[in-house]
């Protein structure tokens, strides 16, 4: 039960206010929040606080802050579920969420917190029974135009065009304009995995954990029943044993409240009525038990000398991807002892990019194809180098303030567990348009790739 | 009422717990607490409300009991975490009795709550986060497997950090403690120095039970020589002696070197401490000291001067040779030139201790080394689900106890705070300052054998002169709790005819205020009420016109009775 609601941008701007319960305090609230939040001291937590007998709760969205107050002490799980889930609808509703859809479109975002809260209960955040009430249109910032694609192909040819949907598909508002019937139905299926691994400066693993999720945008209309297979031997938990050989295993599974599982034993098929919109279909976890070889390995060579304050480090990076499979927009990030003069590098390929920026070392590739190894040579002049104490000159363990290596990375069409969909099937749907697209995708990113020197 | 997907389900409810004759018939009571459970077609807002009214419910027996926890179950495997925390809150309150039934539901709410420490939202993870926190307080190897979830990555909000380093402070065990000690040597080397120093002090947490291990790593950060870091490791070396005297050999031939590297105030106070208590076993703790007491002029906190005296007096006592002359001069300089007048006296008071003779001066010094019960004593014991059961899933975690105090104490003043513009006005000894009466209606009601009369208006003047012309009929102490909020009081008075002449406004030390009353037959009931700075308890003398006892002790019956009910409101 909450008494305002308030949206402000990343600088502290109110685009949004409603205050539903009339009770505590006035317009100056969204400022008050934010000097309280720029103001907090370090180590305490933004999340929740307190001021003059008000809670004040937040998350941040897309460069947002979604805050809401409250007078009473209620569970705080509840209420950041409800703001995940008002930057869902919201997003949905709007294309996407940002400053910029927001100020569009104001008149459309008060409606749905008029529908959505009611004197500060909720009252539903079902798609299905807001679309009933929303009257206003969403304003797009442009309408989606050929020109945009990156690929168009010439005379006629069959393209990539049709077999990469167009980038601006999915941030298209989903419950826009009812009397528009010829935009394109779509069904938008991605198999999210986020990679966490923690490698020992001796190579071993400490740690690994994937966080997936499969998600769905759907533009359907209502009423189409749709079907999920998925992988058949993927097995959920420690002891269930499908199919022959190691299978695909996955620690915990959860699912929306809307599916149904009545084939997912038997089958691994899941069945669902989705409404319009974001939604989360399934959503698992596994730890320290990856069937596939991580993705990257990294050998460091480092080489310092106490006396001259000379590092150099040697950087090797391997891919263990299969070799048709490639890795994109990988970083890898490595903080360097402070006061480091210069920096001159040696790279193994021309596309590649290193830079010293904020006390760490940047280094830059674009792409990296599967089984390959790349390698960069750094050396740097750091004055007053220190670390721990050693007999000889050079040394092997790491000076002090060389911190772990993280990298960042996309794995395109690539799961860490090998979890699949096989197939997306849409039953008979009432208004008979020509046949819905559906584009199904599958990607890994790494959440934090640590590597220790 | 909130909407809670359809009019049958709010009825329902409201039948349920808000209809007398339904909760008097207990078959009718369980019958439509049992429809509302089973209410499917609640979305999970409706069902997050469901369980909140829930935790009103008292089950008759326990076969009722189990029979809701039964039906309740599918609560616990839902996809929001806001039903699955509000399903567990409400079987640890409903099952207090059964404390299995409270460990088992714990062990099935484990899975959620780590795939919410592990979530994209960075809010949701924390809250999380608090939570485990307070389940490890009453079960702690509840996540110990499960350690490997709490490792910090480099790239979460500091405040996440934080919790989770606590978090691996505190689920501890043998299979695990070398790991965790080997990540948190990791974060000790961390850029941040507030991080660094929290994973020290972790360190330190976990050096209670694993004292060895701990030493030789806090050991090792020392020989890095960063300021940072040593002045937090000698913090944690000082409590853990005094805490596990076992471990004092290792420290002491640890410290050696280190002064060099403390800048700071309380890193030099625990260091002073260390070689005055343990310097006979540190050989170059003398030389160490006469450094400090160098550069004593320069010294800026009077605090570590104080720590400097006595441990210099303590060495004295071991190693008499080498500290005389620097005590000498220490001393001199405490008690000739010292500004700060704390340290001052100290210097006195050891100048003339030692004057006594060296046999007083053991006496008084040698106090023991450690207290190894203080450790007991320190450590938070398993406390029951119950005494947190009623904060799961609140704000309270999140906040954390000491700060949720804090916020509860404003809470309270703010409650109770002047609806109607404050009345300033004070009343000092012998002084009266004259205070409108207020023209609040009056509600006309009597106590039993007293009337008295309503609307009285006295003034100021006439007031002070009866009361200094009177003699105190009848003095009493009632207890007190806390602050006086004078309007409150001044209204209470009003409903039963005691008119406020004057009142010391909120927070005045000594609160004082001035009643009068009169009954029927023109008998003058003067009060006088005084809050002393303690607040616990509030002085009232009555004086009287006449001289009727009976009248007086009926009166003050009245007086005391709303006393005691402003009294209870707030404490």
């Amino acid at each position: 039960m909450i008494s305002q609601f308030f949206i402000l941008s990343s600088k502290g701007d109110p685009l949004i206010y409603k205050d539903f319960r009339g009770d505590c305090g006035g317009r100056d609230i969204p400022e008050l929040f934010y000097r309280k939040l720029m103001g907090l001291p370090g180590g305490e937590s933004p999340v929740v606080m307190h001021h003059d007998d008000r809670h004040f709760i937040h998350i941040r969205h897309s460069g947002l802050y979604l805050v809401a107050t409250t007078s009473e002490n209620v569970s705080p799980f509840s209420l950041l579920e409800l703001l995940s889930r008002l930057a869902t609808l919201l997003g949905d509703y709007c294309g996407s969420l940002s400053e910029g859809t927001i100020s569009r479109n104001v008149a459309l975002v008060y409606e749905l917190l008029d529908e959505v809260l009611d004197y500060g209960y909720v009252q539903t955040t079902s798609t299905e029974m807001l679309r009933n009430f929303i009257q206003t249109e969403p304003v797009v910032s442009k309408p989606f135009s050929l020109f945009d694609l990156s690929s168009v192909g010439l005379f006629g040819a069959e393209t990539q065009q049709s077999k990469v949907a167009p980038s601006s598909a999915a941030s298209r508002p989903v419950l826009s304009s009812r009397s528009d019937q010829s935009q394109k139905n779509e069904v938008f299926l991605d198999v999210v995995e986020r990679l966490s691994v923690l490698i020992a400066s001796n190579g071993s693993l400490l740690k690994v954990d994937v966080q997936g999720e499969i998600r769905l945008k759907s533009f359907l209309p209502n009423g189409s029943e749709m079907r999920i297979g998925l992988t058949e031997e993927f097995c959920v938990g420690k002891s269930e044993l499908r199919g022959y050989g190691p299978g695909i295993r996955v620690d915990e599974v959860s699912f929306h409240s809307s599916v149904n599982l009545d084939e997912f034993e038997s089958h691994r098929i899941l069945r669902l009525q989705p409404p319009q919109g974001e939604l989360t279909v399934m959503r698992y976890q596994l730890s320290d038990d990856l069937s596939s070889p991580l993705p990257f390995r990294l050998f460091p060579t480092v080489q310092w000398d106490r006396g001259s304050g000379r590092l150099q480090i040697y950087l090797k990076l391997r891919c263990d991807l299969p070799p048709k499979s490639q890795a994109l927009n990988i970083r890898l990030h490595l903080p360097l002892p402070r006061g480091v003069v210069s920096l001159s590098q040696e790279l193994s390929s021309p596309d590649q990019k290193a830079e010293l920026g904020e006390g760490a070392l940047r280094w830059d590739l674009p792409r990296v194809q599967g089984g390959s190894l790349l390698s960069g040579l750094f050396q740097m002049d750091v004055p007053g180098l220190q670390g721990p104490a050693s007999h000889g000159s050079s040394t092997s363990a790491p000076p002090l303030g060389l911190g772990p290596a993280s990298l960042s990375f996309e794995l395109p069409r690539h799961t860490c567990s090998g979890l699949q969909v096989r197939f997306l099937r849409l039953s008979f749907r009432p208004c008979g348009n020509a046949n819905p697209h559906k584009w199904v995708r599958h990607l890994s990113h790494s959440d934090a790739y640590v590597i220790r020197i | 009422m909130p909407y809670l997907g359809s009019e049958d389900v709010v009825k329902e409810l409201k039948k349920a717990l808000c209809n007398p004759h339904v909760q008097a018939d207990r078959l009718r009571y369980r019958n439509v607490i049992q429809r509302v459970i089973r209410m499917s077609k609640l979305d999970q807002w409706g069902q997050a409300e469901v369980l909140n009214f829930l935790l009103r419910y008292q089950p008759r027996s326990e076969e009722e009991l189990f029979d809701i926890l039964n039906l309740l179950d599918s609560f616990l495997k839902s996809s929001s975490p806001g039903v699955v925390m509000g399903a567990t809150k409400l079987f640890l309150i409903l099952a207090k009795k059964f404390p299995h039934v409270q460990t088992d539901v714990l062990v099935r709410v484990k899975g959620p709550l780590l795939a919410a420490c592990s979530s994209e939202s960075r809010e949701l993870c924390f809250a999380a986060l608090c939570h485990v926190r307070q389940i490890l307080h009453s079960l702690p190897g509840h996540f110990s497997s499960h350690y490997k979830k709490f490792f910090c990555s480099y790239s979460e909000p500091h405040y996440i950090k934080l919790q989770k380093v606590e978090v691996l402070c505190e689920l501890v065990n043998d299979e695990n403690v070398q790991q965790v000690l080997e990540e948190l040597r990791g974060y000790c080397m961390d850029v941040s120095a507030d991080f660094a120093q929290a994973a020290i002090f972790a360190i330190g947490g976990i050096a209670k039970t694993y004292t060895d291990q701990c030493v030789q790593i806090l050991t090792e950060l020392l020989g890095l020589r960063q300021e940072h870091i040593t002045t937090v490791v000698v913090q944690t070396f000082r409590d853990l002696v005094w805490l596990c005297p076992q471990c004092t050999e290792a420290v002491c031939q640890a410290l050696p070197g280190c002064e060099e590297n403390i800048q700071d105030n309380e890193g030099k106070q625990a260091l002073i401490w260390l070689l005055g208590v343990h310097g006979e076993r540190i050989p170059n703790a003398p030389y160490v000291l006469e450094d400090f007491v160098e550069n004593v002029k320069s010294e800026t906190f009077p605090a570590v001067k104080m720590e400097l005296l006595a441990a210099l007096m303590r060495l004295f006592l071991s190693r008499p040779a080498e500290c005389q002359d620097m005590l000498g001069r220490l001393l001199y300089y405490c008690i000739e030139e010292e500004k700060d007048m704390a340290v001052r006296d100290r210097g006195l008071f050891y100048y003339r201790l030692l004057l006594v003779g060296i046999d007083e001066v053991k006496k008084v010094l040698c106090s023991p080394k450690s207290d190894p019960s203080l450790g007991l004593l320190e450590d938070q014991t398993e406390r029951p689900v119950n005494s947190w059961a009623s904060d799961f899933n609140t704000l309270v975690p999140v906040y954390g106890k000491a700060h949720w105090a804090l916020i509860s104490k404003c809470q309270k003043a703010e409650h109770h705070g002047p609806l109607l513009p404050p009345k300033t006005s004070f009343a000092t000894s012998g002084h009266l300052v004259s205070e409108e009466n207020k023209e609040g209606v009056q509600e006309p009601s009597d106590s039993e054998a007293l009337m008295l009369v309503p609307n009285l208006q006295l003034t100021a003047e006439y007031f002070e002169k009866t009361w200094l012309s009177l003699e105190v009929a009848h003095q009493q102490v009632l207890p007190w709790q806390g602050e006086v909020h004078p309007d409150t009081l001044q209204m209470a008075l009003q409903v039963v005819n005691i008119q406020t002449i004057a009142m010391s406004r909120a927070g005045a030390q000594p609160w004082k205020a001035y009643l009068s009353a009169q009954d029927e037959t023109g008998c003058l009931f003067l009060t006088e009420l005084l809050l002393e700075p303690e607040n616990s308890e509030m002085q009232v003398s009555v004086k009287l016109s006449e001289a009727r006892t009976e009248r007086l002790h009926s009166f003050f019956s009245v007086l005391e009775t709303v006393i005691g009910t402003i009294g209870d409101i707030k404490s």
